[in-house]
């Protein structure tokens, strides 16, 4: 294309698109969707219920992921304060026994799956495309069907609070042979555990396919000179972290298969008395899970990644060691599944090359921190909330990490197993790692999703709340593991020694959910008056920050980026003194400098009729219900009914392949004259 | 022609994602690839869940040889490596634009794909009925029907999605033809062809099975051959439904979504031809 000439004029429409720049309300459009039938003619409604519920835009999509997540995220929020009230005093008798197994399954499976997976698929969605100058994700209406799937999955896994055998008991790691038709018996009248396997595995399915979309997106719709050592830390996480999906949710997902056939149809994977192996499905479920641990951490070392260096005022330190070491840590997350299993008696040559493969992924893991702390060293700090959450994430995470070399060793982890300073490591590293991250990532990017601030004070208050009440209720956890309190279990006696710490935890339990509740006050706070801000209040450096407004138009970039440097944002306004050409207000074709960046005909106008934007359309989300009714069936053992709800899946399906992309052209000219 | 909706813009236009392929491969065919390295996983778990129970095979474990009809077995995968040749084919004729040629080798895909799952269907029978081989008394069962099983399920789907894409082949380039009607109409001959075909195929394996090749003959001519007329006239009228001549808005624009499907069904019997040496031609290893 050429990029030196300014190109002709092209032919405009007689009559610009009226009102604002969307074009569907344009007379051709209509007379176009009158010519299909009622259940091809697409959605055009710009806001509004049905825009949500058909929507294909990846950053409503991520909104979507997002607010869901939050919810879940107290949700399991709540779980995980009645858990610590019943442990508060010993012979406490606040719960039940079988409550209190609903509720630590439920806390696990809606923590990881609802809370913290989605929370980074929210960010996913809506950043990854914007710091890689695309339109949209490769696949937009399969984004959106990944967002529904995950949806289903939700509600099927908690519609067992409101059925008679109760909410999934079986723990997040649904260890055969307590999952075994014979133990959690009530076989065909008890569909906790039914509801469990359905649930993950429609969230399972959620998952690969939005990790197959970003893979594709990041690998093919990066802007022009935007090469695969240029692209923002965090979606490189974003890519490691999609690979890890689609490599390790087959093994869950046939774990639960298999389960799934011995539950409800006789098989005998796990059956001992029928030569089944449970062991089998602890090596299953492990090949996923370990990976799994990656998949929520990567993400969270991706905003990291981007908060620092953006707060520090320098580049990140290190920028192909970060990536690397990312990469490296996805491949050995592979490799160390069975320390999960050192009790299990897999024998000493297994143990010691897993517990040695266990300690080799410290060292990716070291070189990020001291990465991170490079970036630190000699930055000015603006010690702003995203940063402090940030600053947060890297002490806890190295807490929790060092934990976590104690467990490799397979003698040290033979005391350790099953003992509550397992849940303080995780803990350490899954809040105060992955959950740190993530709130600091939300109010970073905060401004840019709702064009409005998030009050300092209230954000600084939250963090200090929640830092503190974190740290109270899981660091006497480590003592209460070493004095060999175990975990999953309701009851203690009260002459074992745990009861000052045990009170200790429960109180900073609530310490913590006070500063999440100021956390998310902040949140709705700021959303109806905090401050606006126009664009990029962090002067920062990744794509993202360079849309024209916040939050960003449908279309995202008017015109495509031209990415020269790393952190391409951050160069353009430091090496060329002022604002890349797609960053400025959109201005007519002729007032772009030549040269400098491809004008929005020259780019977007290949086809001479403006940005191509995708339709909206009602079969994501009309394919997903067919996944949630079959699923409720599946799990309820009506296969009359699951048969119903793949027919629904299958109509769905068909019509979705038969509508065709559709789609319609904006002009971003016309909106900012 | 400048605010046109895309439905008024050749195809090409409209898939204006692919355009801007970073990569040089196609969303799509990156999209399939992706997946199939997940499929890979998938079915790797299994297998080596079928492999590692036959390792530590139960005492009064059944001799798969006992059971296995390797005969019936060997020739279902020939067909299904047939249909992978006609799939293959399919695919050229798309990227030459020759929408006839992709047509017939869909349908001859199609049937070959459910050739094999009828054969299948028939050993599944035969094993439960005549074998006594469940899926629930004992663990060979269990890996054996849930492994095969998930196999024949991905069959069952890329049949599925070639049957769709052979009606979408028919679509008419001009959206204010109708064509849904005919469509559908379409598709309930082809179930006709179908479930009448698969009838005739059974009742053909199974007679050589009972009776051998020349017995089988003997039956078919002595009254086998009702569904076997069907299948043919069924066929016929879907020839004559499907000598659609307006032109159709499916052509070699449209390569990349039958070469995805392509990439689809060879995975598919390349993973057979993994199942049937691990689980069946390994059992007659001395």
């Amino acid at each position: 294309m050429d990029t030196t000439a300014t190109p002709a004029p092209l032919p405009r429409p007689a009559a610009p698109p009226s009102p604002g720049y969307s074009p569907r309300a344009h007379p051709d459009y209509a007379r176009t969707a009158e010519r299909r039938p009622w259940f091809f003619t697409r959605p055009t409604a710009g806001t509004g219920l049905v825009s949500w519920l058909t929507t294909v835009d990846h950053k409503r999509i991520g909104i979507l992921y997002g607010i869901s997540a939050l919810f879940f995220f107290l949700v399991g929020g709540v779980e995980a304060l009645l858990i610590r009230i019943q442990l508060a005093v010993p012979n406490n008798t606040f719960l039940t026994h079988a409550a209190y197994n609903e509720l630590f399954t439920m806390h696990a499976t809606t923590m990881i799956f609802l809370a913290v997976m989605p929370l980074s698929t929210a960010a996913f969605n809506y950043i990854m495309p914007l710091q890689i100058g695309a339109r949209d994700v490769a696949f937009p209406r399969l984004n959106g069907f990944a967002f529904w799937l995950f949806l289903a999955g939700a509600i099927v896994l908690n519609v067992g609070w409101f059925v008679r055998s109760g909410a999934p008991d079986v723990g997040w790691f649904g260890y055969a042979p307590l999952t075994s038709a014979a133990y959690s018996n009530q076989f065909r009248t008890d569909i906790s555990t039914d509801l469990w396997i359905v649930g993950l595995q429609i969230l399972g399915a959620s998952s690969v396919i939005g990790s197959l979309n970003f893979i594709v997106t990041i690998i093919n719709l990066r802007a022009p000179g935007m090469t695969m050592m240029r692209l923002p830390v965090f979606t490189w996480m974003t890519l490691i972290t999609a690979f890890l999906i689609i490599l390790s949710f087959p093994a869950i997902t046939i774990a639960l298969v298999e389960l799934m056939m011995d539950r409800g149809f006789g098989a005998n994977f796990f059956e001992v008395s029928n030569g089944g192996l449970p062991i089998l499905w602890q090596h299953l479920f492990w090949i996923f899970g370990h990976p799994e641990v990656y998949i929520l951490i990567l993400p969270a070392m991706g905003i990291i990644s981007e908060i620092l260096p953006c707060f520090s005022r320098k580049p990140l330190f290190g920028y192909p060691i970060v990536v690397f070491s990312g990469a490296c840590i996805g491949l050995l997350g592979f490799g160390v599944w069975s320390h999960h299993m050192f009790t299990t008696g897999m024998g000493t040559l297994a143990t010691a090359a897993f517990s040695l493969a266990t300690m080799a992924i410290a060292v990716p893991t070291g070189v990020k921190i001291f990465n991170w702390i490079g970036t630190l060293w000699g930055g000015h700090l603006m010690m702003r909330t995203p940063m402090m959450f940030a600053l947060g994430f890297v002490w806890m995470f190295m807490i929790g990490g060092f934990s976590g070399i104690m467990h490799s060793a397979a003698p040290a982890d033979s005391q350790q197993q099953d003992s509550y300073f397992v849940v303080a490591h995780f803990h350490y590293v899954l809040i105060g790692g992955s959950i740190f991250a993530l709130l600091a990532g939300i109010h970073y990017w905060f401004p840019l999703v709702t064009g409005r601030l998030v009050d300092e004070f209230w954000g600084k208050l939250s963090f200090w709340v929640i830092f503190t009440g974190f740290n109270v209720t899981f660091f006497p956890m480590h003592f209460l593991g070493l004095n060999g309190m175990p975990r999953r279990t309701a009851v203690y006696d009260g002459n074992m020694g745990w009861n000052t710490p045990n009170f200790i935890s429960t109180v900073g339990a609530f310490v913590l959910g006070i500063g999440i509740a100021i956390y998310f006050a902040a949140l709705i706070r700021s959303y109806r008056k905090g401050p606006r801000v126009n664009r990029d209040p962090w002067d920062a450096r990744t794509l993202e920050w360079s849309v024209a407004s916040c939050p960003p138009p449908d279309y995202n970039f008017a015109v495509t980026p031209r990415v020269q440097a790393r952190d391409a944002f951050w160069h353009e306004k430091r090496n060329t003194g002022h604002l890349p050409a797609h960053a400025r207000q959109p201005a007519p074709a002729a007032e772009h400098a030549p040269g400098q960046t491809q004008t929005a005909h020259a780019s977007h106008d290949v086809h001479g009729h403006g940005i191509h934007m995708p339709s909206q359309s009602w079969f994501p989300i009309v394919t997903a219900l067919g996944i949630l009714i079959g699923g409720l069936f599946m799990a309820n053992h009506n296969y009359i009914g699951a048969i119903g709800g793949a027919l629904l899946l299958f109509a769905g399906a068909t019509l979705w392949a038969f509508e065709g992309p559709g789609g319609y052209h904006v002009f971003p000219e016309e909106s900012n004259k | 022609m400048s605010l046109a909706p895309a439905a008024h813009t050749p195809p090409a236009a409209v898939a204006h994602h692919d355009d801007a392929a970073a990569s040089g491969i196609p969303n799509k065919k990156l999209f399939m690839w992706a997946f199939l390295a997940s499929d890979c996983m998938f079915f790797g778990a299994l297998i080596s869940t079928h492999l590692i129970y036959r390792l530590h095979p139960p005492p009064g474990s059944p001799h798969p040889r006992d059971i296995f009809s390797i005969e019936l077995t060997s020739f279902s995968t020939f067909i299904l490596l047939m249909s992978s040749l006609l799939m293959a084919i399919a695919v050229n004729s798309i990227q030459k634009d020759q929408v006839r040629a992709t047509r017939h080798n869909l349908l001859g895909t199609i049937f070959f794909g459910l050739i094999f799952l009828g054969c299948q269907v028939y050993e599944f029978r035969h094993f439960v009925h005549e074998k006594d081989l469940t899926l629930s008394n004992g663990i060979f069962g269990s890996t054996f029907y849930t492994l095969t099983g998930t196999h024949g399920c991905h069959v069952a789907i890329g049949v599925l999605w070639l049957i769709l894409m052979y009606i979408r082949s028919f679509k008419p380039a001009d959206p204010a033809r109708p064509w849904l009607a005919l469509a559908v109409a379409h598709f309930a001959i082809f179930l006709v062809a179908i479930i009448a075909g698969m009838a005739a195929v059974l009742g053909f394996v199974h007679a050589v099975e009972a009776h051998g090749l020349m017995g089988a003959l003997v039956e078919f001519f002595n009254g086998n051959m009702v569904p076997f007329l069907v299948t043919l006239l069924a066929l016929t009228g879907l020839a004559v439904f499907g000598r659609y001549t307006g032109p159709v808005d499916f052509g070699e624009p449209n390569a990349i979504d039958v070469e995805s499907m392509g990439l689809y069904w060879h995975f598919v019997d390349i993973v057979w031809i993994v199942i049937f040496t691990a689980v069946y031609l390994m059992e007659y290893v001395p």
